[in-house]
């Protein structure tokens, strides 16, 4: 018989090596499914890997779809540090867009209209984050589910737009207005998509270690996240605080979206965000909350995207698996975690 | 003597490099209460965990009534009829006292035995004066009823032998006299006790027998407890011999902290009525007083985590206006809470992180917002140092440390900062009496470089040694002020229960 006994140590390695772990057990499983739909499990993974990392295109490509997970990851990190469970990623991602598509279809210089439209989006997001964050200070309301309702409330209301003021009146496609021409991102390396907001994410990441590692805010958000009591005790405002993670977690989030508009999509539409704000929760616990570990659990998950597809047209497995890839190693990371706390121990067995 | 109902042989258990318990012998007959002493750190609750189930030992075997048993589990332990209290109850806050008890015992056909389970509940609560009302949600029971239910609990699921770690940390004097005539009974009836404390009186005054740990192993043997000396066990668990610290004359100056009339409205349970006190500088004023009459109200406006509803307080002559932690610190008061665990310590970060948590605003550990890390570090390091923390470096998780080592820890982070006024709550709850020693001395030291201390605490032979004047709070109210060299225990009890008050 196996049992779980209390863990009194977690060496380091075993921290480093976790995520890989999961990744591990996750590719496992799903290579049942692959079998399953009649397929070679070592050549769907191959076709998988060609197709996202294998030439400098397909990088490029995984970048592009990595750069909103990233930011959706970085704003869950940050929230979840402080225990502002904000699941809301995604509907703070569709308000970002929103007000960054509005704003990059005013006139304007394409410098100043691109900086417009990051501080439109980041505002946009914050302030959606802002309303559970505020219900559960003031009136204690779980934030889990209303940051969880908002993303359908932020969803019909985009909907709403572009069905409504914003259809499209000449093809009467639910489509937004274009971003004006001058708004759109440069593109970095010709010939491929790798847009300038991919770089801001790569470098967000870094700052907002940063700001969690060696700032005082970043300290604060620690300190509350672990022990709102002692924090209170120590003079921190815990409510602030908690504000605080909330303005900086959708404003992260709101930049997913700014990106999607001002550097993939240039305009709004239904399916703008796939789900990376659901995405970003798997990024932040594969990254183990640490803004640093977001890039490559990101950039993971965005290769399992692009390769997923690939694999869909060259073998027949249905592209879902790029789901239940993600489902699956959010789970398994969930397990993985479990053994940071406990081990194995096996009893019963006499020695 | 009877054969012993558990024997616990040679039990070794280490936690990575440090042996908290190493080849340890101990048993306890029917009826025997058996004290188990040490400092902290020495291994008690180790070894308890491993009688218990909750940890496998690396070697060593467990006998019970004679015969080997394996304990790989709580269920395993309670099957054998061993029982624990833990120090921190094991409850379902929302559930009444009767569905606390009857969790995880079938009753016939799954279905809950309500009428069995009040019979028994009466039956215990007279047999040993352990009463409760079955209907109260356990979130309304004190401390001292919540833990009578932890021992109720175990006596309903067949305990033979009931292990207490350090039950009186968190009871008043009147229900240690209660909780000590409950376990005495339970033993006549043949149960056997394993009970754990700090207090050497209590130890005396309760054991058969005692079983002294030092560093993972057993130190010795007393077989006559109420007949050994205090300083004799204090010398057994030390090594060495314990003095207390010697309070010399006090030389009181300006009053460095005035409460004028606070009042606060009941919203923790607890409320102050106008309270009025002066404490000067260089001297150790004790606040008494059955808990719940106010003391932690009081505790918390002065640490300015609560704005009473009127009144004034004035630090080092100066008002305060504004009743936060920031404020009460940035005018010269020191603060150590009642709760390590809880409000003291952030107990999954590192502990330079704790340490540093009240200032971490002020230039001393930022500056415009950035961290500064070197210094965070080299002040922790200069603290483990200076106050003997024992871990291994700053960057420990503070849960890791001892209860005594916690202690420590916090009165580093305030002393270090030289404050005017220094407010304590219970100081050296859970500490052993060389952690205690150490403690008080501190603030012995800090009295006479002119630091005004209040001391909130229940412990009354711990209040006289140390403080000058003892108030005593009672219902919100200070209902009489004695100087220590008036008072006696006898004269504080009576205050405490209101007596001289009304009067
Ligand atoms: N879960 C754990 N992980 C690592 N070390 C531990 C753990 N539990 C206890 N220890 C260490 O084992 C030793 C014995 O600890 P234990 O809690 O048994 O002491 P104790 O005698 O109960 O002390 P106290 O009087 O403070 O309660 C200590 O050095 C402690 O730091
Ligand atoms: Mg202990």
């Amino acid at each position: 018989m196996f049992r779980l006994e209390v863990r009194t140590s977690t060496p380091t390695w075993f921290n480093l090596a976790l995520p890989l772990l999961a990744i591990a057990a996750t590719l496992v499983l799903c290579s049942g499914l692959i079998a399953l739909a009649g397929a070679g499990i070592l050549e769907s993974y191959g076709v998988m890997f060609t197709a996202s990392l294998g030439d400098s295109y397909a990088i490029t490509e995984t970048l592009v779809r990595a750069a909103p997970m990233i930011f959706t990851g970085l704003a869950v990190a940050v929230a979840f540090r402080a225990k502002f469970w904000n699941i809301g990623a995604e509907g703070q991602l569709l308000a970002g867009a929103v007000a960054s598509c509005f704003v990059g279809a005013i006139p304007m210089p394409g410098a100043l209209a691109m900086l417009l439209m990051a501080i439109a989006g980041a505002a946009a997001g914050a302030a959606v984050a802002l309303a559970p964050a505020t219900l559960r200070v003031k009136f204690k309301v779980d934030d889990v589910v209303s940051s969880l309702l908002l993303n359908s409330v932020i969803y019909y209301a985009l909907m709403a737009l572009i069905e409504g003021p914003w259809k499209d009146s000449f093809s009467g496609y639910p489509i937004s207005p274009p971003i004006e021409d001058s708004a759109n991102f440069p593109v970095l390396i010709e010939g491929t998509r790798l847009h300038l907001g991919v770089i801001v994410a790569l470098i967000a990441a870094p700052l907002i270690w940063f700001l969690i590692a060696r700032t005082t805010l970043g300290f604060r958000i620690r300190v509350t996240g672990e022990n709102p009591e002692a924090a209170r005790y120590g003079g921190i405002h815990v409510e602030r605080v908690l504000l605080s993670t909330a303005l900086l977690s959708g404003a992260l989030a709101g930049l997913a979206g700014v990106g999607e508009v001002g550097g993939v999509h240039f305009q709004v539409m239904s399916d703008i965000s796939p789900g990376y704000g659901y995405s970003g929760i798997v990024v932040a616990m594969l990254a183990r909350l640490n803004p640093l570990g977001v890039v490559p659990a990101a950039i993971f998950l965005a290769a399992v995207m692009t390769g997923a597809e690939a694999m869909s047209r060259a073998t027949g497995v249905p592209a879902f698996l790029s789901d239940v890839i993600q489902g699956t190693a959010l789970l398994a990371m969930l397990v993985a975690l479990l053994f940071t706390a406990y081990r194995i121990r096996r009893v019963g067995v006499a020695t | 003597m009877s054969a012993p109902l558990i024997e616990m042989r040679g039990i070794t258990k280490s936690f990575g490099a440090v042996k908290a318990n190493e080849a340890v012998d101990l048993s306890v007959a029917p009826g025997e209460i058996l004290g188990l002493l040490g400092e902290n750190g020495a291994g008690k609750t180790t070894l308890m965990n491993v009688l218990f189930g909750a940890y496998a030992p690396d070697a060593g075997e467990i006998l019970v009534q004679g015969q080997p048993v394996r304990i790989t589990s709580s269920a395993d332990a309670l099957a054998a009829g061993i029982g624990m209290v833990h120090q921190h109850f094991h409850l379902a806050p929302r559930l009444t006292v009767l569905e606390n008890l009857l969790i995880g015992i079938p009753g016939k056909g799954g279905r809950i035995d309500r009428a069995g389970g009040l019979a028994r509940l009466a039956e215990i609560g007279r047999q040993h004066g352990l009463t409760l009302d079955p209907d109260l949600p356990v979130s309304a029971l004190s401390v001292g009823e919540q833990q009578r239910l932890e021992i109720v609990k175990a006596l309903f699921r067949g305990a033979r032998l009931l292990i207490l770690d350090e039950p009186t940390a968190v009871l008043a004097p009147s229900e240690v006299d209660r909780l000590f005539s409950a376990l005495r009974s339970m033993a006549a009836q043949g149960l056997g006790i394993i009970f754990i404390s700090h207090k050497l009186n209590e130890v005396r005054a309760l054991t058969h027998r005692c079983t002294v740990l030092r560093h993972g192993r057993v130190a010795g043997r007393v077989d006559d407890p109420a007949n050994t000396t205090s300083a004799a066990m204090a010398q057994l668990m030390c090594g060495h011999e314990i003095v207390p610290p010697a309070r010399g004359p006090s030389t009181p100056g300006e009053a460095v902290l005035t409460l004028d009339g606070i009042s606060t409205s009941n919203h923790a349970g607890t409320v102050l009525r106008g309270v009025s006190l002066a404490v000067r500088s260089g001297e150790i004023l004790g606040i008494a007083g059955v808990s719940g009459n106010g003391q932690r109200a009081l505790a918390e406006v002065i640490s300015g985590v609560r704005s009473p509803d009127a009144g004034r307080m004035t630090i080092a002559g100066q008002t305060v206006s504004r009743f936060s932690p920031r404020e009460v610190q940035a005018l010269g008061l020191g603060r150590i809470p009642e709760d390590r665990m809880t409000t003291g310590l952030v107990t999954n970060l590192p502990l330079a992180d704790s340490m540093v948590l009240p200032r971490i605003g002020t230039a001393a550990f930022s500056s415009k917002g950035l961290l500064k890390p070197d210094a965070i570090r080299t002040f922790a390091e200069e603290q483990i140092k200076a106050y003997d923390i024992r871990c291994p470096g700053p960057m420990t998780r503070a849960g890791a440390l001892s209860g005594g080592n916690l202690q420590k820890a916090l009165l580093a982070r305030e002393l270090a900062f030289d404050p005017k006024v220094l407010i304590v709550s219970q100081p050296t709850r859970g500490l052993d009496i060389g952690a205690a020693r150490f403690i008080h001395e501190k603030f012995l030291d800090m009295r006479a470089k002119g630091c005004g201390i209040i001391v909130i605490g229940e412990d009354l032979e711990e209040l006289l040694v140390l403080c000058d004047r003892i108030a005593v709070m009672y219902e919100g109210r200070i209902v009489g002020t004695l100087d220590s060299a008036d008072a006696t225990i006898a004269r504080l009890g009576l205050l405490m229960t209101g007596a001289e008050g009304r009067a």
